[in-house]
């Protein structure tokens, strides 16, 4: 007797079936859509504004509740807040704004936040903290004021008080917009050397092309996988080859 | 709104531990708040004057907060004395100045900028975040200093949206003049910022979420203390001591 190979099912890390989002009396935001991340994946999300990416995102943290659908964070079907809680430490969502995402008083604050959330020590917070701030090129902003960063500064410091958490998963919602060149050079600089699954959503075609390696477009409350269009330029280290 | 003009300097005053400085605030407030006699209300001042020079403000910036406490002296002063009764100081006219009525002004006066003084010394020279700090630490309800810290935090960023918004009216030629669309414009820009807050605050709170909050925010500014602390610790006490002495002893010493 043969039996049909089956390939041991590897969990997507956030699967969507049939998402219905939508406000009474309008077109619907978002309409049946499926959706997959697996691991090492780095989506890009292009679409325009209004067009439910953000949406998307607050639905797969809980943060909205779809009208009908289902979400899978890695695996494990859920419905409830309480069900999602588990997985903010796994799943980190960097929001667009920096001024809502930094709310106490000085840098090494926010950014211990999560970690004292998860239940680490004063001390380990405070390491974690300093840690992550030194990965992103922000050691001694520890007691910086946070409204008194500048507007770059802000986001980086945002994406430190994500990675503080350690997920494995990140939803970035308009990381670039209104960084400098050097900041978004550290952006795509960090993203690049963290072994992370994201999805990222932008504007900037150039950055996209740097930072993703599948890139969906939100159109009518779908996502539809756009054409490869990921044109990899390798730099090499060593000058031209001689043939 | 709130500009901080004082908590910048690197003086002693400034150098001194918060827990310190919040601490003997709160006691000289309230032993000067209870004093009457000029003796005590004179070294209270002196202590105030003395906090005031060692934290080397701005002078004309602790005048332009003195003067917000002058208007309602003033008001005392042309009142007090007319009004209070008593023993008839001086007649002039039909008006009689009684003393009992400016002995009190001037206890006012005095213990008025007592008071502002040294807090402008002693509290104004800290930042928000670390007065937040300092109340955790003395046990303040957590709700309190939360409500505190998070004012602190986003009354700069409503500040913004207000700028924002009036900026744009002003681009487009409004003048604020006595008239209803005057007021309207007002209107319209205050409910838009009402708007915007609370829409601010859902995103906040939706952020907190996504990084586990659950209802507990966490304060860990630790504080040292240094030898110069214990100095003005044992100044700062003594001198108190002294206040207390001038006003509650039997028979007053000066």
């Amino acid at each position: 007797m043969m039996h049909a190979f089956t390939p041991p099912r590897i969990p997507a890390l956030i699967r969507l079936d049939g998402i219905n989002f939508g406000y009474a009396g309008r077109r619907p935001i978002l309409d049946s859509l499926d959706f997959q991340l697996h691991p090492g994946e780095r989506v890009g999300l292009l679409g325009p504004n209004g067009s439910g990416k953000t949406t998307l995102f607050h639905i797969i943290m809980g943060l909205m509740r779809p009208q009908s659908g289902t979400i899978e964070l890695f695996g494990k079907q859920v419905v409830k807040e309480k069900e999602f809680r588990e997985f903010y430490s796994r799943i980190g969502l960097l929001f667009q704004d920096a001024d809502d995402q930094l709310f106490s008083p000085t840098v090494l604050e926010d950014v211990a936040f999560g970690p004292l959330n998860l239940g680490k020590s004063k001390q380990e917070a405070v390491d974690i903290a300093r840690k992550t701030l030194a990965e992103l090129g922000l050691d001694g902003f520890e007691d910086r004021i946070t409204h008194k960063l500048s507007g770059g500064e802000k986001r980086l410091v945002s994406l430190a008080t994500v990675l503080a958490m350690d997920p494995e998963v990140l939803l970035l919602d308009e990381p670039s917009t209104g960084l400098d060149t050097r900041t978004k050079q550290t952006l795509v600089d960090v993203l690049g050397r963290m072994n992370l699954s994201y999805i990222i959503i932008s504007h900037e075609g150039d950055f996209m092309e740097e930072v993703a390696d599948i890139i969906y477009t939100m159109e009518e409350g779908r996502l539809n996988r756009a054409e490869y269009i990921h044109s990899h330029v390798h730099a090499h280290p060593h000058a031209g080859h001689d043939h | 709104m709130i500009r901080e003009p004082f908590a910048g300097g690197d003086s002693a005053v400034h150098r001194m531990d918060p827990r310190v400085r919040i601490f003997f605030a709160t006691l000289f407030s309230v032993v000067t708040a209870l004093s009457y006699r000029f003796s005590s209300l004179t070294a209270a001042l002196l202590l105030s004057l003395f906090l005031t020079a060692a934290a080397r403000l701005n002078i004309l910036a602790v005048l332009r907060r003195l003067a917000v406490v002058w208007g309602f002296l003033v008001f005392l002063w042309l009142i007090l004395p007319l009004t209070f009764g008593g023993e008839v100081l001086y007649r002039f006219g039909p008006l009689a100045f009684s003393r009992p009525g400016v002995i009190l002004a001037a206890q006012i006066t005095l213990k008025s900028h007592a008071i502002l003084l040294a807090l402008i010394a002693l509290v104004a020279t800290m930042n928000s975040a670390t007065l937040g700090y300092v109340l955790d630490f003395f046990h303040l309800p957590p709700k309190l200093v939360y409500l505190l810290l998070l004012t602190y935090r986003y009354i700069f960023v409503i500040e913004q949206e207000y700028m924002r918004l009036s900026r744009a009216a002003r681009l487009r030629s409004f003048q604020p003049r006595t008239r209803l669309h005057t007021y309207r414009t007002y209107a319209y820009l205050v409910g838009m910022l009402f708007v915007r807050a609370a829409a601010r605050a859902d995103r906040v709170y939706k952020a907190m979420r996504c990084r586990g909050f659950q209802g507990r925010i966490y304060c860990l500014h630790s504080f040292a203390v240094t030898r110069p602390d214990w100095i003005w610790t044992g100044l700062l006490g003594a001198w108190i001591v002294c206040l207390a002495v001038l006003e509650w002893s039997p028979a007053p010493l000066f």
